[in-house]
């Protein structure tokens, strides 16, 4: 197993070298720190989007909970599988396109005869071939997960097209299409909403209390230290990816049943409002830091911001500036956390150095580590 | 108007809200400043209450209710010919003492429309007034907004939703019989026509076609019908088969084109020869936009198209009618609708109830300037 991250002396024999060595050991020490602030900034947004809910007529009610769990569902299952990815440094931006494809596939099945059960098992087989094949273009054939999965948002996007062509396929079983419509029962939570929080469980699980997940941030904070440590990076990548197909097609179904309807153009553009999410989750585009009650917390708060604002009759282009703000502020205020923190650090560090000149006896073990830090 | 005005405060508090909730100081200048802006949300929203709470009261000879709620749903906020009509739909609302309440999206999604029928149901919208993206997709919305007592109309676009009132911005056989109509003022009903069509399989222009022959037949037996061509719907074919017809048949005096791409083909064409123009008349199915600089230089005299104000005018109406229980979706129903006088609804067995704008509107030097669709 590895332990924490030793990463950086391993990378010593080779590939790359300045500016990770000095970031691994810094956001290693203060990755915890790190984590807490911004979860607790996304409890903080929490609690300020609800506050801006309650003054919002209609916002504070059993339905209206229901309908922004509704609305956000298939999104916030989406966002589960790719939030793992982002950690390993790639990225999928097929997930849209695959549940479109899904959706596609489930309502040509079912307009030719195949029984709804079998029709979803065979929709996720094709959810988890697609999987593969961005997991294999990625990892065994090297090629950069963002051009690949532009290349398959494309592909299946048009796979779909050509199954259903202009048709849509309706009249699915109305015991499946209630969950566009009802909560679980006696519950205001929406069929999608349970699901999600099954997975993300399962996910957070994996992420944060298992070997693989630890795996899983190594490989994002440093591949080739993670490689030579004995993890098997390209397998890990190829699973994840394997699993985000399933997941975004199981997605695909439920966006079926949610609409009652099966149409090429399901849930086109919506890779953009997962990819949104992730990072306002906290999930470090680079890899390597992040966790999965940041991904909960932000679906939260972006659906309810999304749900007040559409109560109170805002502007469908004001809606998408706040979704961008929000992007903006989670890609950016990170990064002024850590220049902030490497300045204080260095400037400690000059401190000490100059410490360890007046009395160099004295500080030995401090000066081993800052050189370390520094190097 | 004031609704786009107040929604750009509410955004703007929104977005330092927001600012205020992360608890960014790089986002505004003063936590002072955010909260005063937090404070002006508050209110708005106080007067937006107590806009919305003003119950329906019963009153007004035509006994429609007055401060109904409608939400009127265009397939997103930016399409030029649903802006026109949900102008229309905020002029009908005003006259009957109600208001209108313009949502959607940014993307021409089904997705995107149903936060906004779920808006509508939690506000206790009277009505609905929406054109669908998708004609199943929202059905399960719709059923929910339906459940809720919500009346739902629907426009430009039609759902296969139950229960609810289309309204159709024109009848196959008015269109084709207006244009015949048209031309024959143009053409002083004597001489050889000919149509540009969009492609040989166009339904909708087939059957408007079908109704040109019977309309011509039945009304003017001097003006001959001598040939049918199709551009496809296409700039450059439509141009070939023009230039086509008129090398064809130089005793033309007229030519209809019942698409926007044909007849805005043809003008440019003819604006540039102007010994043709002066022979050959032109008219059919066009945009005001791209017609405009055709109208102003002469070109063409008039050409039709629906008059997307008044089919948001006749929306709201229906809306309003339904939402009172003054009309009903039964066939037969009839209804006022302020300056467009008195409709019926069909609703023949087999069928969605639907109720027809009337024939296109014509438009000339007269009214271009009105239309930017």
């Amino acid at each position: 197993m590895l332990s924490e991250t030793t990463p950086p002396q391993t990378a010593t024999s080779g590939v790359v070298q300045a500016p990770p060595t000095i970031r691994n050991p810094q956001t290693n020490e203060s990755s915890w720190r790190g984590l807490l602030r911004w979860e607790s900034a996304l409890l903080v947004a929490l609690a300020g989007a609800l506050i801006y809910g309650h003054r919002t007529t209609n916002f504070w009610n059993a339905t209206n909970f229901f309908y922004i769990g509704l609305n956000i569902g298939e999104i916030a299952i989406m966002a589960l599988p790719l939030t793992l990815i982002v950690i390993t440094g790639e990225i999928d931006l097929s997930v849209a396109s695959m549940l479109g494809l899904s959706s596609t596939l489930l309502g040509y099945l079912y307009l030719h005869g195949w029984p709804i059960g079998v029709a979803i098992v065979a929709v996720l087989i094709v959810g988890a071939i697609g999987g593969a094949l961005n997991g294999v273009l990625v990892t065994r054939l090297g090629l950069p997960s963002i051009a690949v999965t532009i290349g398959t948002l494309t592909l299946f996007r048009g796979l779909a097209e050509i199954t259903l062509g202009a048709k849509s396929v309706g009249k699915f079983p109305a015991t499946l299409t209630k969950i566009g419509v009802i909560p679980i029962p006696h519950t205001q939570i929406a069929y999608s909403v349970g699901f999600f929080v099954v997975l993300a469980i399962i996910y957070g699980v994996v992420l944060h209390a298992m070997p693989v997940g630890r795996s899983i941030f190594a490989i994002g904070l440093q591949p080739e230290a993670a490689h030579f440590s004995g993890i098997r990076v390209k397998r890990i990548k190829l699973m994840l990816y394997v699993l985000s197909g399933t997941v975004c097609s199981f997605a695909g179904v439920l966006w079926t049943m949610r609409f009652a309807t099966s149409r090429y153009d399901a849930g086109t553009g919506l890779e953009l409002n997962v990819v949104a999410i992730v990072l306002f989750g906290g999930i470090s585009i680079f890899g390597g830091r992040g966790s999965i009650i940041g991904v909960v917390l932000a679906t939260a708060v972006m659906a309810c911001i999304q749900q007040a604002l559409t109560l109170r009759n805002v502007d469908a282009q004001v809606r998408n500036i706040v979704t961008g703000v929000l992007l903006l502020i989670s890609v950016v205020l990170p990064n002024i956390a850590t220049g902030i923190h490497r300045l204080r650090e260095r400037r400690r560090l000059r401190n000490r150095d100059r410490l360890a000149q007046r009395a160099p006896d004295l500080h030995q073990p401090t000066t081993t580590t800052t050189e370390g830090q520094r190097a | 108007m004031t609704i786009t005005h107040h929604s750009r405060r509410r955004g703007g508090a929104a977005l330092a809200s927001i600012c205020l909730a992360i608890g960014v100081t790089a986002c505004g200048s003063s936590t002072k400043s955010s909260s005063s802006a937090t404070t002006a949300a508050g209110a708005t929203t106080a007067a937006g209450v107590t806009n919305a709470a003003g119950t329906p009261a019963a009153g007004g000879a035509t006994g429609i209710k007055s401060g109904l709620t409608v939400y009127y749903i265009p397939k997103d906020t930016q399409n030029p010919y649903e802006v026109l009509a949900d102008k229309g739909g905020e002029a009908a609302l005003t006259e009957l003492g109600g208001k209108v309440v313009v949502s959607s999206g940014t993307e021409d999604t089904a997705a995107a429309q149903i936060p906004s029928i779920q808006a509508a149901i939690a506000a206790k919208a009277n009505a609905i007034v929406i054109a669908a993206n998708d004609p199943d997709a929202l059905c399960p919305s719709i059923a929910q907004a339906v459940a809720a007592g919500i009346k739902v109309v629907a426009f430009d676009s039609d759902n296969n939703c139950p229960n609810h009132l289309f309204i159709n911005q024109a009848d196959t056989a008015t269109i084709g019989t207006a244009e015949v109509d048209y031309m024959a003022t143009l053409v002083n009903s004597t001489g050889e026509i000919a149509i540009l069509s969009a492609a040989a399989t166009a339904t909708n222009q087939n059957a408007w076609i079908g109704f040109m022959k019977q309309q011509l037949a039945a009304k003017y037996p001097n003006m001959k019908l001598v040939d049918v061509v199709y551009g496809d719907d296409d700039p450059a074919k439509s141009l070939t088969a023009l230039t086509g017809l008129l090398s064809a048949h130089p005793n033309l005096v007229g030519i209809i084109s019942p698409t926007t791409v044909g007849i805005s083909t043809a003008a440019q064409y003819l604006s540039t020869h102007k010994d043709i123009a002066a022979k050959v008349k032109l008219t059919g199915l066009g945009l005001p936009s791209q017609m405009k600089p055709y109208i102003k230089d002469g070109t063409v005299k008039g050409f039709m198209l629906w008059n997307p104000s008044d089919l948001g005018y006749l929306a709201g109406y229906a809306a309003a009618n339904l939402a009172s229980g003054t009309t009903n979706l039964k066939d037969g129903s009839k209804f006022t609708a302020g300056k467009l006088k008195e409709y019926t609804i069909a609703a023949p067995a087999g069928a969605a109830p639907s109720v027809i704008l009337g024939p296109p509107t014509v438009f000339d030097a007269s009214n271009i300037d009105q239309f930017n669709f």
